[in-house]
């Protein structure tokens, strides 16, 4: 005898399609037309921030950076459906999320500049700082989750990856985990369809990042990640089921790297133009302003003073981060543990003994 | 002839080595169209194509675990970890497989993979970009660490860890990848493995060290020259297993020992050189061993990572110290 014992099938989910068009039925936060004034307003604070960032890497004031063009629906999205007491564990790039959190431009700015300050993030303390070593924070996110479920908190943690993210065991771990254990935390896979040089073709034969959920048992989704609508409504959802008892879920957001991997990289090497030409015809500011025009909510005026608040609160934020001063040489024993052992006091003072500003910093 | 950088004598050993054994195979993350994001593979798969310059799939565990199952079966896999900051994952696989598939097979199946991986500090990189943790693989039964400091070395030495019927773990010092220009033949004549290189002899104190840090050793090297001081400089080269009979023939000449590493102090590979020459030569020693070393925290980001990695300076006081009476 032979039967099917198991049938699944992956959702996807537009309600702004790339003309500006509404598909569907608009989440009820959608009707009110300042919610998505706000959001708006933040993806265009991001992707403001993210140009004079890159100036500033070209210019030799910032180390290599990584740039959220082209991400900033899905990172807005994900990070205004968050509560204050949610906890989010990002990759390296989600700016448009942490903003929405509290995390200040200029935060950003120290950690690309090379100063461990810019992760002490003022707003969101117990969020998680940037991630590097790919995919790990998603078992940081399971973890916060497994906390909360313990104390019986009615929270949940988020963890953000990339499609190349999802290669690594961390991330099946994780989903695993959090699917066995019924955990509150949202995974949500922001394919952006490169990983550096690695398209998704190389990456995985499977045909969607969501069904990567349904070994592990649990909810996945696939979004269009560049409508700030539908990641929203999708991550209100799923954040409030992990909240309330029901358990994690995973979200796909598909949207497009508009820019290179980092500062460091050179895209040009290995994609070609036309692509990126086509995946501007679907990007998500554009969208979303069409929209707000069409029911009369946004005008060109709006949006020329959108702008230059814009440049405003970043040039503050520039401002703030080119003004800091170095650490002292002692910063680096600063924090390796609550209180420096004995055994390394000896180091310290080599490096104070050392310290190539002079002690002027 | 032009001379190559440290970098393109990676990319001249991996070229030839593909040109002349067809058991070897490229992989990594981004080393194929890219050519890696140092270019040490750069042109190499339009050259081979895609079946021996693999671009794989992001899983640092896996590619050093698939490379421990194409070794297995007789193939020479080169595989690159995009930085050391993100080696941790493979460590189980060589750890726990690499270095000691041949022992508990009794000679049944071997390992001879290259786990490459640029390291080190001083490039202006961000976080998990600029640690040296060439101890943690030093520390590894079965498995040799060879890290190259000169365009001949990285070509030769890589050619031998290919070559080497063991596992190796190849780690490139990135902030000296370009630094120096050196005329290398592309000859496939390999430099021998678990050697040290004397790069400058001397008679008052035995300097050794590896990787980028050759370069600050070298510099106040010549600055104590001045100061009538002669230093043997010794690039270890091979990290583990350790050439210690030339180091202990130089401190039976000079009495003096300075070591010079960028990783962190405790437990660093520099404790282990000084161990062995307290265990044999301690008679020979005329001032107490120096050890010149990052210190014991995080690696810091960029902005203070120059007063993390020693300075000439550094190791200039504390060659000045083994002199003292």
């Amino acid at each position: 005898m032979k039967k099917t014992v198991a049938e699944y099938h992956i959702d996807y989910l537009q309600i702004l399609d790339p003309d500006g068009n509404v598909q569907g039925e608009l989440p009820a936060f959608a009707r009110y037309p300042h919610e998505l004034i706000n959001l708006y307003q933040r993806m265009t604070l991001t992707r403001v921030f993210d140009t004079k960032a890159i100036n500033l890497q070209r210019t030799g004031k910032l180390g290599t950076y990584a740039s959220s063009l082209g991400h900033e629906a899905a990172h807005v999205g994900m990070g205004s459906a968050m509560h204050e007491k949610d906890v989010f564990a990002p990759m390296y790039r989600e700016y448009g999320a942490q903003f929405c959190r509290g995390v200040k431009m200029s935060d950003v700015l120290m950690y690309w500049g090379g100063d461990e300050r810019g992760n002490n993030f003022a707003g969101p303390r117990q969020d998680f700082p940037w991630c590097v070593p790919i995919a790990t924070q998603c078992l940081h996110a399971a973890g916060a989750a497994m906390a909360m479920k313990l104390r019986g908190e009615k929270r949940c943690a988020v963890a953000s990856i990339g499609d190349g993210g999802t290669s690594e065991g961390a991330f099946y771990e994780a989903l695993n985990l959090a699917g066995a254990q019924q955990l509150p935390v949202v995974f949500v896979v922001v394919n952006n369809k490169w990983a550096i040089s690695v398209p998704l073709h190389l990456q995985t034969a499977a045909k969607t990042l969501a069904q990567k959920a349904i070994a592990a048992g649990i909810p996945g989704i696939q979004v269009d990640g560049n409508d700030v609508i539908a990641m929203r409504a999708t991550m209100e959802a799923a954040l409030e089921r992990a909240r309330n008892g029901g358990g994690p879920a995973l979200v796909e957001a598909v949207t497009y790297r508009l820019s290179d991997h980092t500062t460091a990289d050179d895209a040009t090497r290995y994609r070609p133009q036309e692509e990126v030409d086509e995946a501007w015809k679907v990007e998500p500011l554009e969208r979303t302003r069409s929209y707000l025009i069409s029911i009369g909510s946004w005008d060109d005026g709006k949006e020329q003073a959108l702008l230059a608040d814009c440049a405003r609160q970043v040039d503050e934020a520039v401002n703030e981060y080119l003004a800091t001063d170095r650490m002292p040489v002692t910063a680096m024993f600063d924090h390796m543990y609550e209180e420096l052992p004995e055994a390394m006091q000896d180091q310290r003072e080599t490096a104070i003994r050392y310290d190539r500003s002079g002690g002027h910093h | 002839m032009p001379g190559i950088a440290l970098i393109e004598g990676v990319t001249m050993a991996l070229a030839h080595e593909l040109s002349h054994d067809e058991s070897v195979v490229v992989l990594g993350e981004d080393v194929g169209v890219n050519g890696g994001v140092f270019r040490a593979t750069a042109g190499l798969q339009q050259r081979f194509g895609k079946e021996r310059v693999m671009d794989t799939p992001l899983a640092e565990g896996m590619i050093a675990g698939m490379s421990v199952g194409m070794a297995a079966q007789g193939m020479r896999p080169v595989a690159e970890m995009q930085f050391m900051g993100f080696i941790y994952p493979a460590v189980d696989q060589m750890i726990s497989h690499a270095g000691r598939l041949r022992h508990r097979t009794r000679g049944r199946l071997s390992c001879p993979m290259v786990l490459r991986a640029p390291y080190g500090g001083g490039i202006h990189a961000p976080e998990h970009h600029s640690e040296s943790t060439e101890a943690l693989f030093a520390h590894i039964p079965g498995v040799r660490v060879v890290i190259p400091s000169s365009p001949a070395r990285a070509y030769g030495l890589l050619l031998a860890a290919i070559r080497d019927p063991d596992p190796v773990v190849f780690l490139e010092p990135k902030r000296i990848y370009r630094l120096v220009k050196q005329e290398v033949e592309d000859d496939g004549v390999a430099l021998p493995l678990d050697v040290c290189y004397i790069l400058r002899e001397g008679d008052d104190v035995t300097v050794v060290t590896w990787g980028a840090m050759t370069h600050e050793t070298l510099k106040a090297a010549s600055e104590l020259e001045s100061d009538g001081i002669n230093c043997e400089v010794i690039d270890l080269a091979t990290i583990s297993p350790l050439d210690i009979e030339t180091i202990l023939e130089s401190v039976e000449k000079t009495g003096r020992l300075v070591i010079v590493h960028e990783a962190a102090r405790t437990c660093g590979v520099g404790a282990e050189i000084a161990a062995q020459v307290a265990e044999q030569a301690l008679y020979d020693l005329e001032a107490p061993i120096q050890r010149v070393t990052g210190y014991d925290t995080v690696m810091p980001l960029f902005r203070l990572e120059m007063e993390y990695l020693p300075s000439v300076a550094r190791i200039k006081d504390a060659v000045k110290v083994t002199l003292e009476e």
